[in-house]
């Protein structure tokens, strides 16, 4: 079944669309991986699938049973991020959040996803350790746990791997491929082609006509792909 | 022993004591949020906010009302036109503190000099926004205000601390996975603006700042999470407005500047405590 269905959309700021005419959809357990250029229309893209932002026109359409407190986030640092005083506990924690409702402090069953997350991802010995003294990795490590919290169905990753070194590079797209392998529904906006196609199950490649929206396997024999993948490799 | 004995008389007096109680209240209030504001970049809004309230106290001056009815309304007004709708605004930030600061201290001046009947009219200025005198002449009126506010703000800040933690860490991921971000932003821009209104009674409109920015700043230096920088910020601040309420009585100096002063040498200390625990 369709998790979300998108079809003509246009999408942009302040009216203007950057990107328009996209048509795809995503089923549950897809590894979706959205690629193109530096201002291609991913990020608006994302950000109008995690109801940040409205279409300008067409239809972005959820299935019932997705929720907006089912979707697990894992956004690009922020400038804040860098200075702040933050345990690892307090951050994965901060996941279960959107399903507290008025609550004013965590339940057991959210201690319990958390401290299950930060197993899963192997950080329970960095528990009481400061976010901001933490490597790349690990701080990476640390907001996927989090963002695991928050996500029953679907999760959604934004350029997860920029500014890692290749070794933690690897290690962190295979913790990827687990978690979707575990059933999860992945969305991945990267310009990381190799990846993506080493990976993702779909691929959509936003930011040229025309567009493509497909399983991986056509994908590789398309000429979008062959026409990037060279021209990266001519650099 | 010298300095016991008359710090006990003049403990002795219901206005020192107010000038207390006031005090380790307010400095209690903006420490807990200063945590939240200096790590959303919003340091300079205690200058900005107070800025506004100093105007807001101009126009109750020039129309007879009482102070609170207007400065506290307007006050939030603003505070929730910089934090709350930020994401949308045209000007931000930094250059939307700058401006309602600077127009609104620049008005509240150019009324109380218009209109103003006192003879001392920059007497009157600097006294509001160096606060150098109006806590010592709180009335228990304006205590049992303090009191309430005080309640009312670490109400909030319990019943909202996690979520207050999460728009402050990431209001990106909060957004996204569903939390109402906009709402606690309004919320912490609420609070603020009560904390800052009642702050003015304390130090003066012009060095609210520092009590938001620095115990906040200080125990970041030393402590590694979110709770522990923000209990030991609360106790930072409390404790450097005692010592500078009682030093201030002591040396007769002004209250506000010496309670900042304490507050400065507290940031010294925690700054090399840091550094050296660092090595």
């Amino acid at each position: 079944m369709a998790l979300i269905t998108v079809s003509n959309a246009s999408l942009g700021y302040e009216g203007k669309a950057i990107v328009s005419d996209i048509n795809f959809s995503v089923s549950d357990g897809d590894y979706l991986c959205i690629v193109g250029e530096n201002g291609s229309g991913k990020s608006t893209l994302m950000k109008t699938l995690l109801g940040q932002k409205n279409v300008i026109s067409g239809k972005i359409e959820f299935s019932d049973g997705l929720k907006q407190n089912e979707i697990g986030y894992l956004p690009q640092q922020t400038e804040v991020q860098k200075d702040f005083p933050a345990s690892v506990k307090e951050i994965v924690l901060s996941g279960c959040l959107n399903r507290s409702g008025f609550r004013p402090f965590y339940s057991k069953s959210q201690k319990d996803t958390a401290a299950r997350n930060m197993e899963k991802l192997g950080i329970t010995d960095l528990s009481g350790k400061c976010y901001r003294e933490l490597s790349g990795g690990q701080q990476q490590r640390v907001l996927l746990a989090r963002a695991l919290c928050a996500a029953e169905k679907l999760l959604v990753l934004d350029e997860p791997v920029a500014g890692l070194d290749p070794m933690v590079t690897k290690s962190l797209y295979s913790l990827i491929e687990e978690i979707n392998k575990s059933g999860m529904t992945v969305i991945m906006v990267s310009h990381d082609m190799e990846a993506a196609v080493e990976y993702a199950s779909h691929i959509l490649h936003i930011g040229h006509k025309p567009l493509f929206f497909g399983k991986k396997e056509d994908y590789v024999k398309s000429d979008v792909y062959h026409r990037f993948s060279e021209g990266g490799k001519a650099k | 022993m010298n300095i016991i004995a008359t710090l006990g008389q003049y403990m002795s007096y219901p206005f020192v004591r107010y000038a207390l109680i006031a005090g380790v209240l307010i400095s209690l209030c903006a420490a807990l949020l200063g945590v939240s504001l200096v790590l959303k970049r919003y340091s300079m809004i205690g200058d900005g906010l107070s800025h506004v309230a100093f105007g807001a106290l101009a126009i109750a001056t020039v129309c007879g009302f009482a102070p609170m009815t207007v400065t506290l309304p307007v006050t939030i007004a603003a505070a929730v036109i910089i934090l709350g709708v930020n994401g949308k605004a045209k000007i931000k930030g930094d250059a939307a503190i700058a401006m309602i600061s600077v127009g609104a201290l620049a008005l509240g001046y150019l009324l109380l000099n218009i209109f103003s009947a006192s003879t001392n009219i920059s007497g009157d200025v600097c006294s509001t926004l160096f606060g150098s005198t109006s806590i010592l002449t709180l009335s228990k009126t304006d205590v049992y205000l303090c009191l309430a506010l005080t309640a009312v703000v670490l109400l909030v800040f319990i019943l909202f601390y996690h979520k207050i933690f999460a728009v402050t860490f990431d209001e990106g991921f909060a957004a996204a996975t569903g939390i109402r971000t906009q709402a606690y932003n309004i919320v912490i821009a609420v609070v603020t603006a009560v904390v800052i209104v009642l702050a003015m009674n304390l130090v003066g409109a012009l060095l609210i700042s520092a009590l938001i920015i620095f115990p906040a700043l200080s125990a970041m230096r030393i402590f590694k999470s979110f709770r522990s920088v923000i209990i030991s910020s609360a106790v930072i601040s409390v404790i450097c407005a005692v010592l500078g309420i009682f030093a201030s009585i002591i040396f007769g100096t002004p209250v506000g500047s010496t309670v900042v002063a304490a507050d400065i040498a507290a940031f010294i200390i925690c700054a090399s405590v840091g550094k050296v625990a660092r090595k």
